[in-house]
């Protein structure tokens, strides 16, 4: 008896070598729209994914990697915000339109208002000074407002007001690393790069804060307010000050002006002396 | 992973089969890459991802008939080539041979994982059996063949697409050794030498894989044939 190996190499009555070896080298082109190369690179953090967001903005794209938010920002277009996250990051983002539940969650929960959402942030090729600036921000709670210094004071260098509105400024994850929470101490909203003053209006007016209130409470020279019944002076915008109804609200032009009538810093909103008395 | 979908035209990375040096081959050169990886790993190496996911994928889809498999088997390929292309110094992402390093990545991955398929194998959970194809595939094979042949019958079309599931299907039916050395001589046109290199064998074992593997094949297409016609005059 032969084997099939032995049988097979017999000459005559077989396949034409050429037909077969055609063949076998067409079965070299399969195909597939799964995305090998983008996942892979996905994975070893040579590229990141996106997905896109109904904000308060409108829609907002969102790029992350295994770190976390990398980009977030508006564009004209899915190629004009991959075209800018290249800029950015230096390198490719690809499409997901199966992001993953957790993070869409948690991106929803957040933009409501969750201040624990569980978000993380890639903030690699941000200097020191900046990755504080920032994650400082995202202690400002939903519908408030703190100024640039308190954001200085906060992180230990008082003097650097002007370096944390840079850091604001070029904030790569805005609306999850709240910049547009930070304004001038004189209570007017100041600069945002998503969108411009009016964007900042809309999106902590969508927070629930009454911009307009605030905006008459700094052009009257307010800066701190404390309750008829309370003991220390806030922020305007301090979940403890926020409720204060006008006539029972007592308002100062400056810290020195609160302390000399009695009052002590809010241990909440933490105005700049409250640092440096603990 | 697979469950990202970027926007991406497939059809033009398609071209007609039998064409050599195949595209990808002429716009980034095993050699080119090589010297882009050893200068700039980042982005030289995100090159040779996206030239190379197909060939890759094809090679995985020959050795395991499972679309599903080779989209894993593609993907952890290039995942563990980066990890050891991170370690590597300059000098030697330089001088590799990519392409037969990376199609030993795709066929050692491979083979563990055939092995602990089988440690884990039931008859009842055969659930996916290999597959010659699948109508992904399938499609694209008569995307191509309307490519080579924009007047060609239809007919003829799809008999050609038959032809290639089916000697996709034999080709899983070799023994392990020479359905590799097939693959990588015949699908992948590779030479006998870098063959001998990914599977760490002789050149003489090689060839002799290739040469009843081959005769094989050749073998069990007459047989489908003479029963194919013994069944149409009976």
């Amino acid at each position: 008896m032969m084997n099939d190996d032995e049988r097979a190499r017999r000459p005559g009555a077989l396949t034409t070598a050429r037909d077969l070896l055609a063949d076998c080298r067409a079965l070299g082109d399969a195909q597939t729209s799964a995305p090998i190369a983008e996942s892979a690179l996905i994975r070893v953090g040579l590229a990141d994914a996106y997905l896109t967001i109904e904000t308060p903005l409108g829609l907002v794209y969102v790029a992350w990697n295994a770190r976390g938010l990398s980009v977030v920002t508006r564009a004209e277009s899915a190629a004009a915000f991959e075209a800018k996250a290249y800029r950015l990051l230096g390198r490719r983002v690809y499409h997901n339109a199966t992001p993953p539940q957790r993070l869409v969650d948690a991106l929803s929960a957040w933009l409501a208002g969750d201040e624990h959402a569980p978000l993380t942030f890639d903030l690699r090729g941000q200097t020191p000074f900046m990755r504080a600036a920032l994650l400082k921000a995202r202690e400002i709670p939903y519908g408030e407002v703190r100024p640039y210094s308190w954001i200085a004071r906060e992180i230990g260098r008082p003097g650097a007001v002007r370096a944390v509105g840079t850091a604001m400024a070029r904030n790569p994850a805005p609306l999850f690393i709240p910049c547009h929470r930070v304004v001038r101490a004189d209570g007017h909203l100041g600069a945002y790069g998503l969108g411009g003053p009016a964007s900042k209006r809309a999106i902590l007016s969508a927070e629930g804060l009454d911009v307009d209130q605030l905006e008459a409470l700094a052009e009257s020279g307010v800066r701190y307010v404390v309750s008829e019944s309370g003991d220390s002076y806030c922020y305007p915008t301090c979940q403890h000050a926020y409720s204060i109804p006008p006539q029972r609200r007592i308002t100062f032009a400056s810290e020195a002006e609160a302390q000399r009538a009695g009052y002590r810093p809010c241990n909440v909103c933490r105005p700049p002396e409250a640092q440096l008395a603990s | 992973m697979s469950a990202l979908r970027p926007k991406r035209d497939t059809r033009a990375a398609l071209h007609p089969v039998c064409l050599a040096p195949r595209q990808e081959e002429k716009m980034s050169s095993d050699e080119a890459l090589a010297a882009a990886l050893a200068n700039d790993l980042d982005s030289a190496f995100e090159a040779l991802a996206l030239a190379r996911e197909h060939r890759l994928y094809a090679f995985a889809l020959r050795m395991t008939g499972r679309p599903r498999d080779a989209e894993e088997l593609a993907e952890e390929t290039l995942v563990q080539a980066w990890r050891a292309l991170v370690g590597y110094p300059p000098e030697r992402r330089r001088t590799l041979r990519l392409r037969p390093w990376l199609f030993q990545i795709v066929a050692n991955l491979a083979r563990n994982r055939a092995r602990s398929a089988r440690r884990n194998e039931t008859l009842s959970l055969d659930a996916e059996a290999p597959r010659g194809d699948d109508d992904q595939s399938a499609a694209h094979v008569a995307e191509r063949i309307a490519d080579d042949d924009p007047l060609g019958n239809p007919e003829a079309a799809l008999a050609r697409e038959q032809r290639l599931a089916d000697l996709a299907a034999l080709l899983l039916t070799l023994p392990a050794a020479q359905r590799e050395v097939v693959i990588l001589r015949h699908v992948e046109g590779m030479g006998y030498a870098a063959i001998a290199e990914v599977m760490g064998e002789p050149i003489g074992t090689v060839k002799s894989h290739a040469s009843r593997g081959v005769a094989r094949l050749r073998l069990a297409l007459e047989r489908e044939r003479v029963a194919a016609a013994q069944e149409a005059y009976s």
